[in-house]
């Protein structure tokens, strides 16, 4: 059951849209950076495409705001759940993941974001921030779907996909 | 001290990556700290990070502060130099299970009993990840491993106790899966005056890949409000399941901080030796 | 060195991310030792702990080989992955060969430049094919096909290692090593010739494992340690052996507690030791002078890294010689020992624990990471007899007296528990029966008597390998004495007459023994791995000399290659 939080204004709803969107861009990045440090290009690959993609949401999101954001910096929010609603956590990476394992991660925060929006709506007594959480789930939606079909380009994984003959080695 | 309102999180990273697998907890309390620089206002230029040598002494380099990777175990006593000659700058330990409490253990009682105004983060992950998976003096007592085939047999220690013992003056506990809480945590602990001692539970997913789970379904918050009573402290922590979070102890005792009693040159005690 | 050179095949294979490239060149060096021959096998990785890039590199042979050559032969890349990382421990030429995977894309600048042969196999694409198969079985298959070994012999290594564990891989991994085989390419790289029999009665092990079992011969029965990098795997690997021989092994909290712990153990009558590095020793050395003064025997292994200070981990350098011979404070000889190659830690080792016991003082022996952390396929080293003797004490009438004046400066030693033999062991300064004392008599004796324990004792011919005769003589010690050697074969059967000295002994210094083997000698051409010439300077320090002396001093993390040796000698040979 996800508790949503209450907004006094659109002003404030769209701050703290685009802090979702600018939080989950710059997990994916780092997850990026993680996974290119440990030469795994191909998730490296996708998850920078993730960033990508969450970057372009939140210029959408600025554009829809237009000057109503002027009032208000997206620096920090309380989020009612450990990371943000939309945010991939560090502990779901493995140096050897797979393609796959990376989509599913990326669908599960999206879908993670649908219901956030969606329990925003559903709880939102001023009807124009009901209308824009609405917009804002349908948007998510949308990257499930994408996501979705990216997925379909990889069959199951093989059952020893986290097997590496080598020791872990020290550096120090 | 300045405080600057306006600074991001992304201001205290640096632009070397870690090397950490990716998985590690570490990766959470990197970005703590960022979080919590941020929220205290500090400058990066007046925060240094100290630490000694492992998987968790890898941060100084990670951040955009000033930074120390001294040698295994000492950190504290070195942080605790700096802070005595510069009392301005905000200084954080960091340090990890092995260096901090085997090697870095004697350190540890002296540095809570002088309680010096800095803030100590041990990322425990009760094993010693850098040189390939020995026990340390956290890891419990069955768990097998090269150097220890059959376990060490040895109970763990309490290190937040030995802290409360010595006289550390803020003892608290995180979970690196739980972001928010480890910052709220690192703030109060910076804020805290004194030695204050954060135990940060931060998960290895190379030598234990099953604490991620494990932890993140164990550790609650403290289910009573901090203490200032050290005993009181001390005895729910060694009776607890050694999984509440949350500040455990804030005390009241005044930091050691040595401070000069006059500037006058050198050459006025030269009378001493006038015939 | 052309065709004066140990005939040998030198292979590298790098890759990343968990592709296993150190398990395939395991593998490939199992299989070549099955089918008879000798090698060697060191390997490089990234500062990452797992999926890094890592490089296996291997050197096989007809005959024991114990250093690696001056260049490779054969590059198998499964990816490219910082693959710059390792640019300077790679020598490659026109002569070599590059095998690659077009999917990796094109080669970085540094593999351009060598101008070796390419051939590429899509080892990737190949490897997915075949349903559970691995990307390095495919590249085996190359490699075996390549170099001419039988494909049986690959798969037979394979099964040994994960066969047994998971049998439906061991299908996979032959289909993948078949296919590899099949479509290596044709090249013209000269193959060793395999034996018609294996030699019978080879190891393989590595210096760390050879030193830990040497230590066990010599009698060691406790053992404290502090995980360090690249000495660990000694302290694991005697976790499970001591308490199989009546030993214990605990592991201490630190450094100072480990030399302590192992000071307490040897008062107790048991032969101790423990194995650190650099760091660690520096932090031991107040408790290692306390053993010289107590006079417990101990044995403590310094497996070398590149320093100063934190350093490179797993890089070697001989860059802990002056520490080790001068680090005490005050007045404190003491004994320093270091092995000559990776077979020769189980000699220095037992050794080690022999001297300590008999002269009841520290010997610190000098191993190092390429030494420790090397795999090498030798003959079974001969069994030597060195008991670890410590004098005792015979019932006396008037009084023990721990530190009794002797010709020989040692004194029985009383074990605890034995009656009439309970005395206080000091680092104070003290007299005969031990008691503290500040007269300048009890100090010289002492002294003198520590100083004579050393000076008087038979260190036999295991204090340095020479070797052959000439005017011109090369000197060096520990693991640069491998290349030395490979070198001053090479010279030799190009007609120069060099003698080799490879100390084994670095301290007391041996200035008789020394002369003695440098009669007829002028020139002296000296090697070594370290920034300073730390072995030059204590030469010069300790000992005299000839006339001409070439140092040649360089630090770590490079290793010592014969051909630039070579290279001196002949230089030296024609000034």
């Amino acid at each position: 059951m996800i508790r949503a939080p209450a907004f006094d204004s659109v002003a404030a709803f769209f701050a703290q849209a685009l802090a979702i969107e600018v939080e989950a861009a710059e997990r994916y990045a780092l997850l990026a950076d993680q996974m290119e440090v440990h030469n795994n290009k191909e998730i490296a690959a996708i998850f920078q495409k993730m960033a990508t993609v969450e970057q372009e949401h939140r210029a959408e999101i600025a554009r829809r705001a237009g000057d109503s954001l002027a009032a208000h910096s997206p620096e920090r929010f309380a989020w009612i759940i450990p990371d943000g609603p939309e945010t991939a956590a560090f502990e779901d990476a493995h140096y050897l993941m797979t393609p796959r394992q990376a989509l599913l991660l990326a669908r599960f925060n999206e879908q993670r974001a649908v219901d956030y929006y969606a329990a925003i709506a559903a709880a939102a007594t001023d009807p124009q921030i009901a209308a824009l959480a609405m917009e804002m789930a349908a948007d998510e939606r949308e990257h499930v779907r994408w996501v979705d079909q990216w997925l379909e380009q990889f069959g199951p994984d093989d059952p020893d996909w986290d097997e590496d003959t080598d020791p872990p080695v020290y550096s120090e | 001290m300045n405080m600057i309102t306006s600074c991001k999180p992304a201001d205290y990273k640096s632009a070397v990556k870690p090397v950490w697998c990716p998985g590690c907890g570490d990766h959470s309390v990197l970005l703590s700290f960022q979080r919590a620089l941020a929220e205290l206002g500090l400058p990066p230029e007046q925060v240094a990070i100290v630490s000694g040598i492992g998987c968790s002494s890898r941060i100084p380099a990670y951040t955009n502060c000033y930074g120390f990777h001294g040698v295994h175990g000492r950190s504290l006593a070195l942080a605790s130099g700096l802070k005595v000659a510069r009392p301005d700058l905000t200084v954080i330990v960091a340090s990890g299970d092995g260096d901090g409490f085997s090697i870095g253990g004697n350190h540890f009682l002296h540095a809570c009993r002088r309680n010096i105004d800095l803030t100590y983060v041990v990322m425990d992950n009760r094993i010693y990840g850098m040189t390939k998976g020995q026990p340390s003096p956290t890891t419990e007592p069955d768990w097998e491993t090269a150097i220890a085939p059959d376990g060490t047999g040895l109970s763990p220690f309490h290190p937040l106790v030995i802290a409360l013992a010595s006289g550390a003056n803020f003892v608290g506990r995180a979970f690196s899966g739980d972001l928010a809480g480890t910052v709220r945590l690192i703030v109060e602990a910076v804020r805290t005056p004194g030695f204050s001692f954060v135990q940060i539970l931060s998960p290895c997913v190379t030598f234990r890949p099953d604490q991620q789970r494990a932890w993140k379904q164990a550790v609650h918050p403290a289910a009573v409000t901090e203490t200032d009573d050290p005993a009181r402290a001390a005895r729910r922590l060694m009776t607890d399941d050694g999984f509440n979070t949350g500040v455990l102890y804030r005390g009241n005792r005044e930091p050691y901080q040595p401070a000069p009693k006059a500037y006058h040159a050198p050459s006025c005690l030269e009378t001493e030796f006038a015939l | 060195m052309g065709n004066a050179m140990t005939k040998s095949l030198s292979i590298v294979l790098t890759g990343s991310g968990g592709a296993g490239v150190m398990t395939a060149g395991q593998t490939l060096l199992d299989a070549a030792t099955s089918c008879g021959l000798y090698g060697l096998m060191t390997r490089s990785t990234g500062p990452q702990i797992r999926g890094g890039e890592a490089a296996a590199m291997i050197r096989l042979s007809p005959v024991p080989v114990q250093s690696h050559s001056d260049r490779f032969d054969i590059l198998l890349a499964l990816d490219f992955e910082n693959a710059e990382r390792f640019a300077e421990e790679l020598p490659l030429d026109a002569a070599s060969l590059i095998i690659a995977d077009p999917a990796a894309g094109e080669l970085p600048a540094f593999l351009r430049a060598c101008e070796a042969a390419i051939g590429l196999v899509p080892m990737a694409k190949l490897a997915k094919s075949i349903a559970g198969a691995r990307v390095s079985m495919v590249a085996l298959g190359v490699l075996a096909r390549i170099i001419g070994l039988p494909e049986t012999a690959v798969i037979a290594a394979v099964a040994e290692s994960i066969g047994r564990k998971k049998p439906e891989a061991l299908v996979a991994s032959e289909k993948a090593i078949r296919i590899g085989t099949e479509m290596a390419p044709e090249v013209a790289i000269s193959r060793l010739a395999l034996p018609a029999q294996p030699p019978p009665d080879r190891w393989s092990i590595t210096g760390n494992e050879a030193t830990a079992y040497g230590a066990m011969k010599g009698g060691v029965k406790f053992v404290a340690g502090y995980p360090i990098t690249p000495a660990t795997e000694i302290l694991e690997w005697m976790a499970t052996a001591l308490p199989q021989c009546g030993g214990v092994l605990v592991q201490a909290e630190d450094e100072l507690a480990s030399i302590n712990m192992i000071i307490g153990a040897s008062f107790g009558g048991a032969p101790s030791l423990t194995a650190t590095a650099g760091p660690g020793l520096s932090l031991m050395t107040e408790s290692i002078g306390l053993a010289v003064a107590s006079e417990i025997p101990l044995v403590i292994v310094d497996v070398m890294r590149s320093g100063p200070s934190t350093g490179i981990a797993t890089k070697s350098e001989q860059s802990d010689l002056n520490i080790a011979v001068y680090g005490l404070h005050g007045d404190a000889p003491h004994v320093v020992t270091a092995p000559l190659s990776v077979a020769d830690c189980l000699l220095t080792a037992q050794w080690s624990v022999h001297l300590a016991e008999s002269l009841q003082t520290p010997v610190i022996m000098l191993s190092d990471q390429s030494l420790g952390q090397a795999r090498v396929v030798i003959d079974r080293p001969a069994d030597i007899v060195l008991p670890a003797k410590r004098l005792v004490p015979e019932v006396s009438p008037d009084g023990y007296k721990r530190y009794a004046m002797t010709e020989t400066g040692i004194s029985p030693m009383a074990i605890p528990g034995y009656s009439g033999g309970q005395y206080t062991a000091d680092g104070l300064t003290h007299n005969e029966r031990g008691t503290p004392t500040s007269q300048a008599k009890d100090h010289i004796a002492q002294l003198g008597k520590r100083q004579r324990k050393l000076d008087a004792f038979d260190f036999s011919a295991y204090w340095a390998d020479i070797d052959g005769e000439g005017a011109l003589a090369v000197l060096t010690w520990g693991s640069s004495s491998q290349p030395v050697q490979e070198a001053v074969v090479a010279a030799r059967a190009n007609g120069i007459e060099v003698k080799l000295i490879a100390l084994r002994l670095i301290a007391p210094a041996q200035p008789a023994l020394l002369s003695a083997a440098l009669a007829g000698v002028d020139r002296v051409l000296i090697i070594e791995q370290s920034h300073t010439g730390q072995f030059w300077r204590y030469l010069r320090a300790h000992y005299d000399l000839p006339r001409d002396v070439v140092p040649n001093y360089c630090p770590g993390p490079l290793p010592i290659r014969p051909g630039e040796v070579h290279k001196y000698i002949q230089r030296e040979a024609r000034a």
